[in-house]
């Protein structure tokens, strides 16, 4: 059962497609290879989590474009969402 | 290909026969409602404007409500007003009858009629004629490169990208190929992904129109002064896990398939070119819908992922769930399931492929489940203040 995708091969994230129990490990394709990560915490259906480390202020990658920059620097298995992205459109507090 | 629809006197295609209780001004909606209420076979709808407006956004409410009744789903119109308004029902009788001659339009103007109960009697009276006589036209068999179909998501998660609309893009594709036109628009949700879409543009002229409309777009957010998450993407797509208004654009702008960017139109402009159009309309469903009908679509495809209920009041809209659980929790909202590409159970070009079966299902006259449950949503896009 696939329970995490890449989009493409560049991507940092995975997105949750079937529900993950808190800490446990997850296999995703990447690139036709193989991944393991351990989810640390919880990643509720839809959300991402990083499947490499991101460090503060990096371009965070899906679909293999650019979704948002990193707030903090991001652990392989985090929880990827608005927490510790932000948005590089439609800043009009910036 | 093929589907059974009404061939209209001027050669102009409708999918549906309606008979619409048009609402020139705000006040007029009760009316509208009582009249279309109290029979079987009339739709209406009901807006908050059509007066106190000035230039250029008083004629776009005009062009919108004008382009409903001349809109070739719909039989005949019925154009309700009160008497004193900005946007005179006359002149929105006058418009429809001169640019579709063979439809029948009757005016009802309330002041006139003496008051709200003998308006809407005298309203009912000429709609019940009106659908009388829509009952006597046949379909026949027409081909489908003369469908229009507009494209929507709302309520979208994260799964919308992955699996609705990528099957929807399919159907999009699909349509393109046998000679159809499709709208991609909700500009707001194409921010982010701009690139990508401007990139199969045509011309360099359609190209540039592209970034004009985002650029457009994106000032008007940051004019505002805030960040625009929260509001774009909402707050239920955060909570279904999208993480900002790049993440989103990138999964919306699947259901425009893969093919060639025709053109580039303003909100509610008519879709004149075969292949794909975007046009300009801001991200609220509703808004959206109405211009995207108002351009000339026939019929919606829109998916979900959160779960929405709207429907237009004169083109199917047919809803997509991009999850299964969405499916079978809003059974009585949702036509089709998308999710079957998350658990793996079909390829995105399978959900496609039933996507546009059934488009030609609908068209043929299958009753979307928004239609059956008598969804007549409507939303004037204003570009000028009310005074």
């Amino acid at each position: 059962m696939i329970k995490a995708v890449v989009m493409k091969d560049v991507d940092n994230v995975a997105t949750v497609v079937e529900e993950i129990n808190p800490d446990s490990e997850v296999s995703v394709d990447v690139a036709g290879k193989q991944k393991t990560i351990i989810i640390l915490g919880r990643v509720a259906f839809g959300h991402k989590f990083a499947i490499k480390d991101i460090e503060n202020k990096a371009l965070v990658k899906k679909y293999g474009e650019v979704i948002g920059v990193a707030t903090k620097d991001i652990k392989a298995g985090q929880h990827v969402h608005v927490h510790n992205l932000e948005s590089t459109r439609g800043r009009g507090d910036k | 290909m093929k589907f059974m629809g009404y061939r209209r006197p001027d050669g102009t295609v409708g999918i549906r026969n309606h008979v619409l209780i048009l609402p020139s001004v705000t006040c007029a909606n009760r009316v509208a409602r009582g009249i279309s209420q109290n029979l079987l076979g009339s739709t209406w709808f009901e807006h908050e404007h059509g007066c106190c407006q000035l230039g250029v956004d008083k004629e776009l409410t005009q062009r919108v409500l004008v382009s409903h009744g001349t809109h070739p789903n719909v039989y005949g119109v019925v154009v309700v007003g009160l008497g004193c308004e900005t946007l005179r029902a006359q002149d929105v009788a006058e418009a429809i009858k001169k640019q579709c001659p063979y439809k029948t339009v009757e005016l009802i103007i309330i002041q006139d009629e003496g008051g709200s109960v003998k308006a809407t009697a005298k309203g009912q009276s000429a709609a019940r004629i009106m659908v009388g006589e829509a009952s006597r036209m046949a379909r026949e068999a027409i081909d489908a490169s003369e469908l229009i179909l507009g494209t929507e998501c709302g309520g979208s998660d994260a799964c919308s990208g992955i699996s609705a609309n990528p099957a929807l893009g399919e159907a999009s594709d699909l349509l393109i190929d046998v000679g159809g036109s499709v709208i991609l628009a909700e500009t707001t949700e194409i921010i982010g992904a701009e690139h990508l879409v401007a990139a199969r543009a045509v011309s360099k002229e359609v190209k540039d129109r592209c970034y004009e409309v985002i650029n457009r777009c994106e000032a008007t957010v940051k004019s505002m002064g805030v960040d625009m998450r929260g509001s774009q993407p909402t707050p239920g797509n955060i909570e279904g896990g999208l993480s900002s208004i790049e993440e989103k654009s990138l999964g919306c702008i699947y259901k425009a398939g893969t093919r060639p960017l025709i053109d580039v139109i303003d909100y509610a402009m008519p879709v004149r070119k075969k292949g794909l159009v975007w046009m300009d309309t801001p991200g609220q469903d509703i808004v959206q819908i109405t211009g995207m009908v108002a351009g000339g679509c026939h019929l919606v495809v829109f998916t979900t992922g959160r779960g929405t209920c709207c429907g237009s009041p004169i083109a199917p809209t047919i809803k997509v769930a991009s999850n299964t659980a969405l499916f079978e929790k809003m059974q009585d909202n949702m036509d089709i399931n998308a999710g079957t590409v998350i658990t793996g159970q079909e390829t995105v070009k399978q959900v496609g492929q039933r996507i546009f079966d059934e488009m030609l299902i609908m068209a043929s006259g299958k009753l979307a489940k928004a239609e059956i449950l008598g969804f007549n949503d409507f939303a004037l896009y204003r570009i000028g203040p009310t005074i």
